[in-house]
């Protein structure tokens, strides 16, 4: 009658065989390629890479593969895979200012130098399926123009020069890392932009979200969005001087935010501040909306108790890795605690309706 | 076989050390949450990555390695956890609580009293005692070195005024060494009185970023009051496999009709037993 509960090891086994079949699917249909995914699923590409940290599209078009199309899961696998690394040192900051952008918006000025660059957007497209696409049709190619060979200045550098919106603190200080250095609180700007960029952009996307709706609202102006590829640049200590290593594909978004001014600071502009790896303009403006909302006490304003303003609350959800191993570790036996929770309840009911039986006589 | 392509037990030594100085740290202010930039792993958070890195950090070549879920070595996150330090530190492992030097246990104390020359490392979802008291860690870190735990008294006290006893069955409040208020994990509090121990006791939370540590014979004490003193509980039953009446019981349905059964969750304890002879009501039956 009763078997011990043997043979994990096998079912162990036996699941993940399955598993590899599944991913496979239909085998009279050709097999996905690393590079088509990289290609034509680029902005999934993007998003494993942002969330996972690490900026290699061929390893996250791999996991995307590898985890039949589960984002979370293949930003898993990258983080897993990130931790082993070894890290050769810290490139010099990035010069987004001299972005090649494939697509730059300002929503605060209808043209300044540089342009308003619409790039390749869904914006405008009207949602309606294609279903010319189900054909795999050859696609026209688009329209050219010169590229722009001058650096394109930010929108924020031409109100900061008439003085009106807020300075950024300068610091020299090294970042902090939370991948190195457990993360407490307060937790400074650094650290929180940093677990804001890894962080879930649904998670990140619904924060926002919340402060327009007036949870913190502080209306936000996408002064600029531009997205584009900046040189990645790295000193030597044999040469004494810094070089180009590479370049990444970066989505920056700086937000100029209405301020009438506090205790402390005289009536301005204020900024938050999104970049994040690829082509991710959804997060990168969710990240300026929280990044700023969550500035309130460096700005003197007031604590109204919205979530968005809440460091300790937005930095421990925002990691969907950490959100989705808790949220499913749950589904790991738990006999035990059950089991004495069991005896708890009974007991617990026995002494009650001993007690209403009482009270009945 | 040990997979070439990682260190030894899987983490870097620059890794293993920055956890070995946590765990130090642990020993040295028993009870105390240690925070440590514990790592991605390449397993979920909430499935044992804290107690794997402790594990790892805590493994030599000639350990010999035992790993348990509700007591139980074949229990599916015990096989992955077991195979994932075969697979990378290349140990010798057991299912036998005798022969095992370090034990990561899930849930459960094993049933026959550990040594000094072992280690038990727990895995702990939730290392905050006080967290489902007061959410923010910024608030409980203080509490903690305020040593201002009448929070705590109060919930018991509230249990006791609502349901006539401490309604706590697992993860049960303890004070170590007369300081801090720590979460034995969720054991279930029949295995309260087992903390204190002769072997070392290390708790691993990966997610939250903390280690704690019991060192041998080290004070535990369950949190109580003189007239509502703690008491470890279990199944009114003996083990239906072995007889025995002093280990914790799962009970299992046997059938339709809602028949049920108990059987030591302890699984190396209840089959030393029957090697030795033991039964119980329906060891004929069982395979």
């Amino acid at each position: 009658m009763y078997v011990a509960v043997k043979g994990g090891e096998r079912a162990i086994e036996n699941a993940h065989g399955w598993l590899a079949e599944e991913r496979r699917g239909d085998t009279d249909v050709a097999e996905l390629t690393v590079p088509q995914i990289r290609e034509q699923l680029k902005l999934a590409v993007n998003r494993v890479m942002a969330e996972g940290s690490l900026y290699d599209p061929d390893l996250a078009a791999l996991a995307i593969k590898q985890s039949r199309g589960d984002l979370i899961e293949a930003i898993f696998l990258i983080r897993a895979y990130r931790t082993t690394l070894p890290r050769f040192g810290a490139s010099v900051p990035v010069e987004t200012g001299k972005m090649a952008c494939d697509r730059r918006i300002s929503a605060t000025f209808k043209d300044a130098p540089g342009g308003q660059v619409l790039g390749p957007t869904f914006d405008y497209t009207h949602r309606l399926l294609d279903f010319k696409l189900a054909a795999e049709e050859d696609v026209p190619s688009a329209a050219e123009a010169e590229a722009r060979t001058a650096a394109t200045p930010h929108i924020t550098s031409f109100l900061q020069g008439e003085d009106i919106i807020q300075r950024e603190p300068v610091s020299d200080d090294a970042p902090g890392d939370l991948t190195r250095e457990p993360l407490s609180f307060p937790a400074g700007r650094d650290v929180r932009l940093q677990s804001l960029a890894r962080g879930d952009e649904g998670f990140v996307l619904g924060v926002a979200y919340s402060t327009q709706r007036g949870y913190a609202r502080n209306h936000a102006f996408v002064g600029e969005l531009r997205i584009g590829r900046v040189a990645v640049e790295m000193e030597v200590p044999e040469l004494g001087f810094a070089i180009d290593i590479g370049e990444i594909e970066l989505t920056e978004c700086e937000t100029v935010n209405q301020f009438k001014g506090s205790k402390t600071e005289p009536p301005q502009f204020t900024r938050g501040y999104g970049l994040i790896f690829g082509q991710s303009e959804r997060k990168a403006i969710a990240m300026a909306l929280v990044d700023r909302a969550l500035r309130w006490e460096e700005l003197g304003e007031d604590n109204v108790g919205a979530v968005a303003q809440d460091e300790e609350f937005v930095l421990s959800h925002a990691d969907n890795i950490q959100a989705t191993g808790f949220l499913e570790h749950i589904k790991l036996p738990h006999y035990v605690d059950f089991q004495s929770e069991l005896e708890l309840v009974r007991k617990l009911r026995r002494e009650a309706t001993g007690k209403m039986q009482e009270a009945a006589e | 076989m040990t997979d070439q392509a990682y260190n030894f037990a899987y983490l870097d030594e620059q890794t293993k050390r920055m956890i070995r100085r946590a765990i130090l740290k642990g020993l040295a202010v028993p009870g105390y949450q240690v925070p440590f930039a514990s790592r991605e792993m390449p397993m979920p958070y909430g499935w044992g990555t804290g107690g794997v890195q402790v594990s790892a950090a805590t493994l030599t070549p000639d350990d010999t390695l035992k790993v348990i879920d509700q007591g139980a070595d074949d229990t599916t996150n015990a096989v992955s956890i077991r195979k994932f330090f075969e697979r990378t530190a290349g140990v010798a492992t057991t299912d036998e609580t005798d022969k095992a030097s370090v034990i990561q246990t899930r849930h459960r104390i094993p049933e026959m009293p550990l040594r000094e020359d072992q280690i038990l490392v727990y895995q702990v979802p939730i290392p905050e005692p006080l967290r489902f008291l007061e959410p923010r860690e910024t608030e409980t870190r203080k509490m903690h070195s305020l040593e201002e735990y009448g929070l705590m008294h109060v919930k018991l006290y509230e249990d006791v005024s609502q349901h006539g006893q401490i309604a706590t069955s697992y993860a049960y409040p303890v004070r170590v060494s007369g300081r801090y208020v720590m979460d034995p994990s969720p054991i279930p509090k029949f295995d309260n009185p087992k903390l204190e121990m002769d072997a070392i006791q290390l708790f691993g939370a990966g997610r939250e970023q903390r280690i704690y540590a019991v060192p041998p014979w080290t004070q535990v004490v369950s949190l109580d009051f003189e007239d509502y003193p703690f008491e470890a509980s279990k199944a009114d039953h003996a083990c239906d496999l072995c007889g025995a009446g002093d280990s914790y019981l799962d009970e299992v349905i046997t059938d339709d009709s809602g028949n049920r059964m108990f059987v030591c969750s302890d699984t190396d304890y209840c089959r030393s037993r029957r090697d030795d002879g033991h039964t119980g009501r329906l060891a004929g039956d069982a395979t």
